[in-house]
């Protein structure tokens, strides 16, 4: 099964695909997360696309490859950061005068720059639920692709 | 309304299509129709946020789970009967059926909220928040104490992963090299 090598990935035809609609899927989780106050989305949603067209990439191009480009200490890194910047946001609210006060003008609605703290809240959201995903995607198959080679 | 019964009929048959396929990849792929027919019912119910977070996440639950079937070697063992089976599952859906009917009579009728906080937010979320999108305004604003514990419950279960998956630990207990 051509899913199971680790070195190659995928057939030509896959890579390819790959190559032209990968960038246009990461570009639509950015389109999520920066309009989630606008549109239906947000940084759940906006997140789980971003980790998917890195799952992609490492579907395609096989986990031996991604490793190296990826590492998964970075991986861990960026979750942890989304949750601090989370949290800094909530924390930063004592400034208004309390937890979670937005802190923010709250701008005009409809227009992209509103909604106060939403919009950076949505932000560290896809940070942390993007690499976390990602994360526990990268060890089960980077993991289980060891373990096999050593039996 | 018909078109919600024959996705519901059609998420069922998918349910009980995964709990009867002896093969492992054909059941995960009857779990991911379940999934996909529930975030077309979020989107008939117009409930767009949720249809869309369903979607990508049963894409991403699916992956996950034909990557690790495809991982086992006896994909297609299977365990055999168990003693008692039977009576413990006739008694297990005896008492599901039983307490859905309770519950499903004490709740409010269809379209009308339990909750009246709900027309608050409907009313005042553009001008208390500025955000256009009132699902964001009450997950990231009015209840924002609720993300964080979401975020809470989602960072414990990736250390979770990361830390049975980890390679050190069980590399040294296999062979001290």
């Amino acid at each position: 099964m051509a899913i199971h090598s680790d070195e190659g990935g995928m057939t030509l035809v896959v890579k390819t695909v790959t190559r032209l609609t990968v960038g246009l899927i990461f570009l639509y989780g950015v389109y999520i997360v920066l309009n989630g106050h606008l549109s239906p989305g947000g940084g759940f949603a906006g997140g789980v696309i971003i980790a998917l067209s890195f799952m992609n990439l490492v579907l395609a191009f096989g986990g031996k490859k991604a490793v190296e480009i990826v590492k998964k200490n970075a991986v861990t890194a960026m979750e942890s950061i989304g949750a601090i910047l989370f949290l800094g946001i909530a924390l930063l609210g004592f400034t208004e005068g309390g937890f979670f006060r937005s802190f923010l003008s709250q701008g005009e609605t409809f227009k992209l720059i509103s909604g106060g703290t939403i919009p950076l809240s949505n932000i560290a959201i896809c940070i942390k639920v993007g690499a976390g995903l990602f994360g526990i995607f990268l060890t089960l198959m980077v993991l289980m692709g060891s373990e096999r080679k050593e039996k | 309304m018909i078109e919600l019964y024959i996705l519901l009929a059609l998420m069922i048959v998918g349910a009980l299509a995964a709990v009867e396929m002896k093969n492992l990849l054909s059941a995960v792929i009857a779990v991911g129709v379940v999934g996909l027919g529930l975030s077309i019912v979020f989107l008939l119910l117009k409930a767009p946020d949720i249809a869309l977070t369903q979607l990508v996440v049963e894409i991403v639950a699916v992956i996950i789970l034909i990557r690790a079937t495809l991982n086992m070697k006896n994909a297609d063992d299977w365990l055999g009967p168990r003693p008692l089976g039977a009576v413990m599952g006739a008694v297990f859906m005896a008492l599901t059926v039983w307490m859905g009917i309770v519950v499903f009579r004490s709740l409010p009728s269809f379209g009308n909220p339990l909750m009246l906080v709900s027309q608050r937010y409907l009313e005042n979320s553009a001008a208390d928040t500025g955000a256009a999108n009132v699902v964001a305004a009450i997950i990231l604003d009015y209840r924002a104490y609720d993300t964080l514990g979401e975020a809470t419950v989602l960072f414990t279960a990736v250390v979770g992963v990361l830390t049975v998956m980890r390679r050190k630990g069980v590399k040294s207990h296999g062979d001290p090299q």
